[in-house]
């Protein structure tokens, strides 16, 4: 073992052609890559595989850092399913907006996506049209719909006054205030319309020229050709969509700070205010795991739901 | 009609031809980009012109565009109230030192899982997509115990010293997808020439992957510059803040001076937005090159 660090320390010798004494070429290269990925591998093993676990253990546990934590076993969990209303709002919260934005996003994507792809002037300059929303900080963002949502002098109350029409208090409204962080989220397309570009820019053109000869229209050829080469793209979109959407944390803490009545509370949100505000840690622990399986299950579902109508290759 | 028509040539052509469908489509294709393009430029466009409106125009109902004068003096004041001047200094910090960690750390494991032959490649594989899907929150709690008993809480340690080893599985797996593009012929002839692995990944490898970088860059930069979830988790002190931190404060306490925070805004998004204009073409180039859709 010793040897191995010894030789593994190779990197500034790595240029001359000698051969290590006693390690073949391939044996040189695995250690070699063993070297190169080890930053990664002590990185899992800490940050992600060993905080895993140490959450899985404290979420059994009522900690607050200060006094000596007491093992209570499965009582976090059961007072979040059973005892917790906030939990529950703050699921069918994050639900809803889920629900809300993804669908809504992947299929706005695509449209401009679609869009960009045909051949139109200034290109880059609509591309980057399209994503400054993306690049914009989402504190900014946020700050920006505060106030287009104000109720009394921005601009959709203004809008709608110009049609005679009273609009509702948006974000200090609790019917009103959820959908409005949907409609800010939506406009958060960008990453996705690239990914649709690029799937777009992959198909091969002799495709079309095919179907183009048999005397398909567009419209078939799109929901014949188009749709399918892009479904891995879809999916991806999609189930990237879900992980970060049930992760909405930004849009409603500088937005609503979960309010009105709790009505925009979103479970990172919820985790947040348990742990970092109430010092609740093992409560919040337990959170985080729910949300992890509620994730987990969402994109599986997803997966395979999918996988009837995915198409891969081509 | 002749305005319209003017637009492009394909359009020229269809009216001299009389293919009424093809203008038809052309007029849909300009109105839809100018139409989508307006609402979805509508944010920044407000942000821009608030910035340099007086309190009275900000305020007054219906709205007004454009601002009469401009109030150059919302650019100024936060930097007198709050230490903008520091905020900015710090995100600055913070973002090249993790654009430096991401870039040493996740580089050369990309390049072994994407190159190099070694037991349990695809296993280990598995586990960085595994990682791609975890929720950044399902750690949270643990790392945050564990930096406050090393004392680091409050400090810039916490949101650095990760990045260091190749925490961020996109990036790696966009760097691996990236690399196995690039035909192995050209390590062949360095190996001729006694060149061992990493002799190929700073030769061979990173002279070719400049669109990849790009990309990269633009990913890692944008995302440090606007982070927002865990400096709040970790820095308490008002001169340790970012910049989307600080933007927050100031909403907190200038809540009706909606001038003076687009201002801030338009300020603290300018790095990002010049950014990317000018790396737009190479990171769109990049983005099809890398296949993330594979």
């Amino acid at each position: 073992m010793s040897n191995a660090i010894e030789s593994a320390k190779l990197p500034a010798t790595i240029s001359t052609p000698a051969r290590r004494k006693g390690l073949s070429l391939r044996a040189r290269e695995e250690l070699i890559a063993y070297l190169l990925i080890s930053p990664w591998i002590i990185g899992f093993l800490v940050f992600t595989l060993g905080a895993l676990v140490f959450s899985l253990i404290i979420s059994f546990y009522n900690t607050d850092l200060m006094s000596p934590s007491k093992f209570i076993g499965l009582d976090n969990y059961k007072e979040m399913l059973f005892d917790d209303e906030l939990f529950w709002q703050a699921l069918k919260v994050t639900t809803l907006y889920t629900l809300g934005v993804v669908p809504v996003q992947v299929g706005l994507g695509l449209a401009v996506a679609l869009l960009l792809n045909q051949k139109v002037r200034g290109l880059g300059v609509w591309r980057t049209v399209f994503y400054v929303p993306s690049v914009v900080s989402g504190v900014a963002v946020a700050m920006i719909w505060i106030w287009f949502f104000h109720p009394d002098f921005g601009l959709f109350n203004a809008i709608l006054a110009s049609f005679g029409i009273k609009g509702p208090s948006w974000l200090y409204s609790e019917t009103w205030a959820l959908p409005s962080l949907i409609i800010t989220s939506i406009w958060n397309i960008g990453p996705g319309m690239l990914i649709f570009l690029a799937g777009l820019q992959s198909i091969p053109k002799e495709m079309y020229e095919a179907a183009q000869l048999d005397g398909a229209t567009a419209w078939r050829q799109f929901t014949h050709i188009t749709i399918p080469m892009l479904s891995p793209q879809i999916l991806f979109n999609s189930i990237i969509g879900i992980i970060g959407s049930y992760q909405v944390f930004t849009t409603s803490f500088v937005m609503t700070e979960g309010g009105p009545n709790n009505a925009t509370l979103t479970m990172v949100l919820y985790l947040y205010r348990r742990g970092f505000l109430l010092a609740r840690f093992g409560y919040a622990s337990a959170l985080a795991w729910v949300l992890f399986l509620i994730i987990m299950v969402f994109t599986l579902f997803t997966l395979r739901s999918s996988r009837s109508s995915v198409f891969y290759g081509g | 009609m002749s305005i319209l028509a003017s637009l492009d040539r394909e359009a020229d052509q269809a009216v001299r031809t009389h293919n009424w469908f093809l203008l038809i489509w052309r007029i849909f294709l300009y109105v839809a980009l100018f139409g989508g393009g307006f609402l979805f430029m509508l944010p920044a466009l407000w942000m821009l012109t608030t910035a340099f409106k007086t309190m009275a125009e900000a305020q007054s109902f219906p709205p007004v565009w454009l601002p009469t004068k401009f109030e150059l003096s919302n650019f100024t004041q936060p930097f007198v109230d709050l230490p903008f001047g520091q905020f900015y200094y710090n995100t600055l910090f913070l973002t090249f030192s993790n654009l430096i960690g991401v870039l040493l750390s996740c580089t050369p494991v990309a390049y072994a899982f994407a190159r190099l032959q070694f037991r349990g490649r695809e296993q280990l594989f598995i586990l960085v997509l595994a990682t791609m899907m975890l929720p950044d929150q399902s750690t949270l709690i643990p790392l945050y115990i564990f930096f406050s008993k090393l004392h680091w809480v409050n400090s810039y340690l916490p949101l650095i010293v990760p990045r260091f080893f190749a925490t961020d599985a996109f990036i790696i797996f966009l760097m691996r997808q990236f690399f196995r593009t690039i035909p192995t012929d050209l390590d062949d002839a360095c190996k001729i020439d006694g060149g061992g692995p990493i002799t190929i990944l700073l030769r061979i490898i990173l002279p070719l992957s400049a669109p990849l970088m790009g990309v990269v860059l633009i990913f890692i930069f944008v995302g440090e510059w606007n982070a927002f979830f865990w400096p709040l988790i970790y820095l308490n002190t008002m001169e340790k803040y970012t910049i989307s931190l600080g933007l927050q404060l100031f909403q907190s306490r200038y809540f009706v001076q909606m001038n003076t925070l687009m201002a801030m805004s338009l300020l603290s998004s300018l790095p990002t937005l010049i950014l990317f204009f000018l790396a737009q073409r190479q990171f769109l180039k990049g983005i099809v090159l890398t296949g993330v859709n594979r």
